[in-house]
């Protein structure tokens, strides 16, 4: 094994940015006609990594060979050259050009006078669509193309080649199953052709289904590489994220009180449709599903922030309209938004600003700002949820994620809700804070308040919540209590398989 | 045809179906509040309107591909002057009046060529500095407005050649040599954005920035390249307008940067950039030009023609909003 050539190698890569280690030392290899997982936790330095390959950052340490020559790779351009090419997860498309364009982006056939040759683009646009046996053609704007199928754009886009290596940075998360199969024959195809993939997903089954090797990065270093056949997914976690994966359920149960919120056959377009769920006082309701399966946008109308097509909001029984966030907030709904940076904080501004923004208006003395009473608002809160702050005059773009997290979340207790809506909670933080961040909700139900919580991760899920409510394409396909959850119904669920057998 | 392509020929046609209802306007209302007994739809005037849309035009169909490439040039109203002041005191130089009426295009390269350095000023620093093309026009807008009054003071620059006057005023197949110019160059830049892959990749990064990096497309040179282009057509307008009339003064130009973008945008074309056509804008310049004349036509002066273009700017922009908006299910802002 040890002599067989590698399509793709990095040895010792060192990238340092101010303050931060982001990768220490990687070294990695990838033989033709292997698919390798790359796997590890948010921040792990995989898009680093995938960046220095790409070009885009120079490694300060380290050498990357591809095909066993030493390389530097400078430019996106320069590693396609060399036959290495990145199917990006945020989809790099310009959505106002033609699916042709997009594939052949920056290297459009030429004709005499810098032409492009139009009848040569859309005929080998053409065939490449085809392998992929996907509905649309060449000529398709993709601003039209739904979101899976412009993944597909950029699955062609590796096809435009003939590469060495392919690098797939999370391509299913927002396919199809079916739209999965053609993806994974794709795969399946290059590796015949002895290029060598390295394929980069958080989803297990996907990883044990298609790939060889599999290596693990945590906090910048390489952890090990384990050949799939010979492991588990328990091997696995536990090298990513250096301990066991905790899946335990949430147990503590206390008082209940009336019905907080109801939802009454709810629909919004094609968003979601004919969603109906209950939350009472003090129980966490959580919500699990893919991205797109529509849990966001159901926190956004309840909020409203958009008007539902059908369908009734019952707060405290009676039947409610909510046309704006102001009036949502008037009768007692917050939202904290899945985006924390961009929708949930003004970054720039100070602690005590961020949590008193949707009460400023009232916090006044005569014409100006009443400054007292923002402080001891903040105070309040700052002692509430043990806010980590040097002070309130410390701007929030400098705090961690979990105390970001906190500001947010003191924002919306300030108010005074009956409703909190937080949406993935604890996306970008760190683990000592995920935990922190688990118990406060827990916490906050205790005290009375209906939570709902968003989120896509399974431990956070089982861990707060104490029902369940599993979505899968803007539908509700199954509401589970705490204790007859278990992981492979809450997976069958979302996967949009309808499961009769009780769990 | 699919509702993509429906949407798509209504975006694209609304202009022109704009244009059908200004001249159809003019030429009812004309009958009952004109001014004099001429005939508003009659071929001269049409041919007239080209004409005098011809500066301004000329300028927009270089801002439309600066828009579309996602940035924008304030400064073209200065280059306009300057390169009309360099044009005309060139042809003053000694040598070159030895030449003869060699110094016609002698004198016009001169124009052009300084047209084109100022593009490469405006291009070199957005690219080197990464500051954004609004400020960095707008600093230039200043600064080479400057220039101009630096050149002669507040006095005009003229200089009266009867050659260059006589084809300033020449006509060929009934067209005027400035409209040739605006069609000429609305015709190559139409092929340059369509046809060409500087063209299309003035789309790709107008669009998603990120996407045209990845791809490796060179986004520095190629907005020095579409800076030098503007600044080479604000100073072909320069030319055009100077030619006629053989003098400039040195306020000539002010606020054709925004008569150029109310022109691009009223034609379709995307603040924000990735979308956008010449043609769209070329029916923009003609719709601006056809209601300045027509409401002058019907007795309207200057203040209610700017008022009535001001309010059509923004009712264009909020049905075009209208017509992207998503129903019911978009999120509110």
């Amino acid at each position: 094994m040890t002599d067989q050539s590698s399509v793709l190698r990095l040895e010792g890569v060192v990238k340092t940015f101010p303050g931060v280690r982001a990768l220490d030392g990687v070294s990695f290899d990838l033989r033709p006609g292997e698919v390798h997982a790359l796997m590890g936790e948010n921040g792990a330095g995989k898009s680093t990594l995938m960046k220095v390959l790409g070009g885009i950052y120079d490694p300060d340490e380290g050498q990357i060979h591809v095909a066993g020559e030493p390389v530097e790779i400078t430019s996106p351009m320069q590693a396609k050259a060399r036959g290495v090419v990145f199917i990006h997860q945020e989809l790099s498309l310009a959505d106002e050009l033609s699916v042709a364009e997009n594939i052949w982006l920056g290297e459009l056939p030429l004709k005499s006078f810098g032409r492009v040759d139009w009848g040569k683009l859309y005929a080998d646009t053409d065939a490449i669509l085809k392998t992929l046996n996907v509905s649309f053609d060449a000529r398709t704007r993709v601003g039209d193309l739904s979101i899976a199928n412009q993944q597909m754009v950029e699955i062609a886009r590796a096809l435009t080649v003939d590469p060495r290596a392919v690098i797939f940075d999370e391509p299913t998360a927002s396919l199809t199953d079916a739209e999965k199969v053609v993806l994974f024959k794709v795969i399946a195809d290059l590796q015949s052709r002895g290029v060598g993939i390295i394929y980069i997903s958080h989803r297990m089954e996907e990883i044990f289904k298609i790939t060889d090797r599999i290596s693990v990065l945590r906090d910048g270093q390489y952890r090990g590489t384990l050949n799939t056949a010979e492991t588990d997914e328990e091997a696995v976690t536990q090298l990513m994220i250096g301990r066991k994966l905790d899946l335990s359920r949430n147990e503590s149960h206390h008082e209940m009180g009336d019905i907080a919120l109801e939802v009454r056959g709810l629909s919004c377009g094609h968003l979601f449709r004919d969603v109906s769920f209950t939350v009472r006082r003090g129980e966490v309701v959580g919500f699990y599903g893919l991205v797109g399966a529509g849990r966001t946008e159901i926190a956004e109308t309840i909020f409203g922030l958009r008007d539902p097509s059908e369908g009734q909001i019952l707060l405290g029984g009676q039947e409610v309209r909510i046309h704006s966030p102001i009036e949502a907030i008037a009768r007692g709904i917050s939202l904290v938004p899945e985006d924390r940076k961009g929708q949930g904080l003004v970054l720039g501004m100070n602690c005590r600003d961020n949590m008193t923004l949707p009460q400023v208006d009232d916090l006044t003395a005569g014409p100006f700002v009443s400054d007292g009473a923002e402080i001891s608002i903040f105070d309040q809160y700052r002692d509430k949820l043990d806010i980590r702050t040097p002070g309130w005059r410390q701007t929030v773009g400098n705090l961690s994620g979990g105390n970001q997290q906190k500001i947010v979340i003191g924002k919306w207790l300030s108010m005074r809700p009956e409703v909190l809506i937080v949406d993935e909670p604890t996306r970008g933080i760190d683990v000592g804070s995920k935990s922190e961040i688990h118990n406060l909700i827990r916490d906050l139900a205790a005290q009375g308040y209906a939570v709902i919580v968003i989120s896509s991760e399974m431990p956070e899920v089982l861990h707060v919540s104490d029902r369940i409510v599993a979505m899968f394409s803007g539908r509700v396909m199954r509401t589970f209590t705490s204790d007859e959850v278990t992981e492979d119904s809450l997976i069958q669920a979302i996967s949009g398989l309808q499961s009769d057998k009780v769990a | 045809m699919t509702p993509e392509k429906r949407k798509d020929l209504l975006k694209q046609g609304a202009i022109w179906g704009f244009i059908v209802l200004e001249l159809a306007f003019f030429s009812i209302a004309g009958q009952f509040l004109s001014v004099t007994d001429t005939v508003f739809l009659s071929v001269d005037n049409m041919l007239l309107l080209l004409q005098q849309s011809a500066p301004i035009g000329i300028i927009a169909l270089g801002m439309t591909i600066v828009m579309i490439n996602g940035n924008i040039d304030l400064s073209v109203g200065a280059t306009f002057a300057l390169a009309a002041i360099v044009m005309l005191d060139s042809m003053t130089w000694p040598f070159m009046q030895a030449l003869g009426d060699w110094a016609i295009p002698l004198s016009w390269c001169f124009a052009l060529l300084t047209g084109v350095v100022l593009g490469a000023i405006n291009g070199l620093i957005v690219w080197k500095t990464g500051v954004d093309a609004f400020i960095v026009t707008l600093g230039s807008m200043l600064g080479f407005r400057g220039l101009v009054f630096a050149y002669n003071g507040e006095q005009p620059t003229s200089h009266l050649n009867w050659t260059l006057i006589d084809f300033a005023e020449a006509q060929f197949l009934g067209l005027n040599t400035a409209s040739w110019f605006l069609l000429g160059a609305a015709l190559l830049l139409w092929l340059l954005m369509t046809r060409t892959v500087h063209g299309r990749n003035a789309y790709a990064i107008g669009n998603n920035r990120d996407a045209a990096v990845n791809a490796g497309i060179k986004v520095g040179p190629h907005f020095l390249w579409n800076f030098m282009l503007i600044g080479f057509l604000a100073a072909l307008s320069g030319i055009v307008f100077s030619s006629g009339t053989g003098s400039v003064n040195p306020n000539d130009g002010m606020l054709y940067e925004l008569w150029a973008i109310t022109a691009v945008v009223l034609g379709g074309t995307k603040l924000a950039g990735g979308y956008g056509s010449i043609v769209s804008t070329l029916g923009g310049v003609i719709a601006i030009q056809l209601l300045r004349k027509g409401l002058g036509y019907v007795g309207a002066g200057t203040e209610t023609v700017n008022l009535v273009i001001g309010l059509i700017l923004i009712a264009v922009l909020f049905l075009d909003r209208q017509l992207n908006r998503k129903g019911k299910e978009e999120l509110k802002t």
